[in-house]
């Protein structure tokens, strides 16, 4: 067993700047009558603030603070969804403490070619997604937990070497009462490995067996079972912005974060968004909801956030947005494909499918359609828009023009016949069409191919009902 | 002949000014033989932009496109129509042969976004054939980035405009303005790549052979001298 342990330091802090850097320094705090400082920016530090002090301390230090209350139901959240992304790497993963994650990777070493490879992967990745994390292995969870918590990037594989590595490491690491911990610092007890010298019953009879109990489950001398993770069959996320903004790019940075952990939950389920969704949150507004439907499902961070950067600049917001979330609501397994030497016809649909994809995000739905033919006598109904690469075909025999009016228009006529830039010669025709009586809109026309003076041809038709008159329908083009 | 053999006059790469050149560029037969000949290539450009200028509209400048549409079309390549004036019509088109199947219509709301529209459908792979009706004014930068994005893309890309912009310069390959004369539709070949050749044709009426109604069924006998009253 190997365990890997991503801690997350100061996550109030990382989720506060995730979703863009503040150049003003910048503080979390606990909240309350007297709030402390948690942690503090690169600004916050530069300017003297430490994490422990007082916050009316702080700003006599610099009034241009920033003060975020620390929201741990976003801090849990957070942690979830990077539980969702961390799925890709392994089955097993835990969720330790409220700022941990535990990952059992033996089994998928191999897979990612080795711990070394697997390690720059996690720093790379989870530096896309916004945040920076220790990362520790070691063959218990509870000792990576231990390392990772004390900073130390360790990669311990062997068991025996346990005790003398985790000896160093203070006792105030371990997930023991604030009581145990301070009696046994009176004691002189300051690290694990004085208090691993201490003899065993006594130690039990005066702290209870829990401490004990630790110490071993991170040796590894008695089983440390881990409740496994279980992931929600969809994904979703939620970034607050360090400001209220109205820019695109600002707002596309933050949800490529999101889209990137998206990505890694989808990764891990072998599947590709089909509807995604991106709410916008106000101040005072109802949330602005964006929609992105796909066609071919699909995981690629680039192609996604393309389609929506389409969608975002061609928006009009309410309101500055607050907080961004994003959801895959709808997913379908993505197929896994063979390489293949040359292109071939699967290359070329998915390609189709990302330019109508693409076309659609910026121009709308219902502006890129295909064309068919549907049965109906009727000229104005024989055709329908359909999804494209999806038109049944009636064949129409009859001599139809390339264009058809939006509405037929109606012609200047005299006893000679239509007008239009001058006499219009019929050349062709009638072709009488009389039909549609079972919805009222039934037409009885008289159907010419007419010629302009001007050498155009069009569709021109005489109403035969009780409103006489010549009326053009279509062009030949 | 300045002493030169037939066999190196007749060498591909090799043309003289009152010829076009007969460089092997990747084409789309057109359909119309007439046409073909005088074309370089012997067809409509792949990846290049084709300018069609038309008088006005109804003439035949898209019938014009049909038999090559519709020849890409069967062999299952896609066709976008971009920024039409009007509804291309289903029934017309596969009377014409087109599969409808292979072609996506593309309405954008504003001369932008029709042009952006066009430019990334001829940059993309996907589509072998794009036919964009121009807005009314378009900068010659924009017809440029066409002319590029076709090139990328291998995309035989139509532009259609009006014929006022004949006497305009412009970065397509091909430029054709369309005439009417009383019954023959009159192509004069105001640019082609490689040179001079004849400058005008003349192409019969109705290129596509639509059916008419009295190859189908049997219609009651049209009569026209009621219709067409000569004196009035």
């Amino acid at each position: 067993m190997l365990w890997t342990c991503l801690h997350l330091p100061d996550l109030s802090l990382q989720l506060a700047l995730r979703a863009g850097d503040v150049a003003q320094a910048l503080v979390t705090t606990q909240g309350g009558q007297r709030p402390q400082v948690l942690s503090c920016n690169a600004e916050a530090l530069r300017c003297g603030i430490r994490p422990g002090m007082l916050v009316s301390a702080a700003l006599a230090l610099t009034p241009r603070l920033i003060e975020r209350t620390r929201d741990p139901r976003a801090e849990a959240q957070a942690l979830h969804s990077l539980a969702q992304w961390a799925g890709q790497f392994t089955p097993d993963l835990a969720l330790q403490s409220d700022r941990a994650l535990l990952l059992e990777v033996e089994n998928c070493l191999r897979l990612f070619g080795g711990l070394r490879t697997l390690t720059t992967r996690l720093q790379n990745e989870l530096e896309a997604l916004g945040y920076r994390a220790t990362i520790a292995h070691a063959p218990t969870p509870t000792a990576a937990w231990l390392f990772a918590q004390a900073g130390i990037a360790t990669t311990l594989r062997d068991r025996h070497e346990l005790k003398r590595a985790l000896s160093p490491l203070p006792l105030g690491l371990l997930h023991q009462p604030r009581d145990v911990v301070e009696k046994l610092e009176q004691m002189g007890i300051r690290t694990i490995g004085e208090c691993l010298k201490l003899p065993r019953d006594g130690l039990s009879r005066r702290f209870g067996q829990a401490l004990l109990n630790e110490m071993d489950r991170a040796l590894g001398r008695i089983p440390d079972p881990r409740p496994s993770f279980v992931a929600p069959t969809t994904y979703e996320g939620r970034l607050p912005l360090p400001s209220p903004i109205l820019e695109v790019e600002a707002m596309l940075f933050a949800t490529k974060r999101l889209v990137m952990e998206m990505t890694g939950f989808l990764t891990r389920r072998e599947a590709g968004v089909t509807l995604l969704k991106l709410d916008l949150w106000h101040e005072d507004e109802p949330p602005t909801h964006v929609d992105l439907r796909l066609t071919l499902p699909s995981r690629d961070p680039a192609t996604l956030l393309q389609l929506l950067r389409e969608r975002l600049t061609h928006i009009t917001l309410k309101a500055r947005v607050e907080v961004i979330g994003l959801r895959a609501d709808e997913i379908a397994p993505l197929a896994g494909r063979n390489l293949t030497l040359f292109p071939d016809e699967q290359d070329e649909a998915e390609e189709r499918q990302r330019l109508i994809e693409h076309l659609r995000a910026r121009l709308g739905v219902e502006k890129v359609h295909s064309v068919a033919t549907f049965p109906d006598h009727r000229p104005e109904f024989a055709y329908r828009s359909c999804e494209p690469g999806k038109s049944p075909v009636e064949a129409c025999a009859l001599k139809r023009p390339l264009w058809l009016l939006q509405q037929p228009r109606p012609l200047p006529w005299d006893e000679a016949g239509p007008r239009l830039d001058g006499p219009l010669t019929l050349t062709a025709g009638p072709e009488r069409i009389e039909s549609g009586w079972w919805d009222g809109r039934d037409i009885r026309r008289d159907y010419f191919t007419a010629r302009t003076t001007r050498g155009q041809t069009l569709w021109v038709f005489r109403e035969r009902g009780p409103a006489q008159g010549w009326y053009v329908h279509g062009l030949f083009g | 002949m300045l002493g030169l053999s037939k066999e190196i006059l007749d060498h591909p790469a090799i043309w003289r000014g009152s010829q076009y050149a007969k460089v092997a560029f990747a084409s789309i037969p057109t359909g119309h033989s007439v046409l073909d000949e005088q074309l370089p290539g012997g067809g409509w450009p792949r990846a290049a932009l084709t300018e069609i200028l038309a008088e006005r509209q109804g003439i035949g400048e898209f019938a014009l496109l049909m038999p090559a549409l519709a020849q890409l079309s069967k062999s299952r390549e896609w066709i976008a129509l971009v920024n039409p004036p009007y509804i291309p019509y289903a029934p017309a088109l596969a009377n014409a042969g087109v599969e409808l199947a292979r072609v996506i219509v593309l309405h954008p709301g504003n001369d932008q976004e029709s042009l952006w529209a066009a430019e990334r459908c001829l940059r993309s792979k996907a589509c072998s054939a794009v036919v964009f009706w121009a807005p009314t004014h378009i900068e010659h930068t924009s017809c440029r980035r066409l002319q590029w994005a076709a090139e990328a893309g291998q995309t035989w890309g139509v532009m259609c405009r009006e014929a006022y912009w004949a006497r305009h310069t412009s970065p397509a390959a091909l430029r054709l303005l369309l005439e009417k004369t009383p019954d023959q539709l009159k192509i004069h070949l105001l640019k082609r790549r490689g040179g001079s050749g004849v400058r005008e044709i003349f192409l019969d009426e109705a290129p596509v052979p639509f059916i008419t109604p009295s190859q189908t069924r049997a219609v009651p006998t049209w009569q026209p001298p009621r219709l067409r009253h000569r004196a009035a």
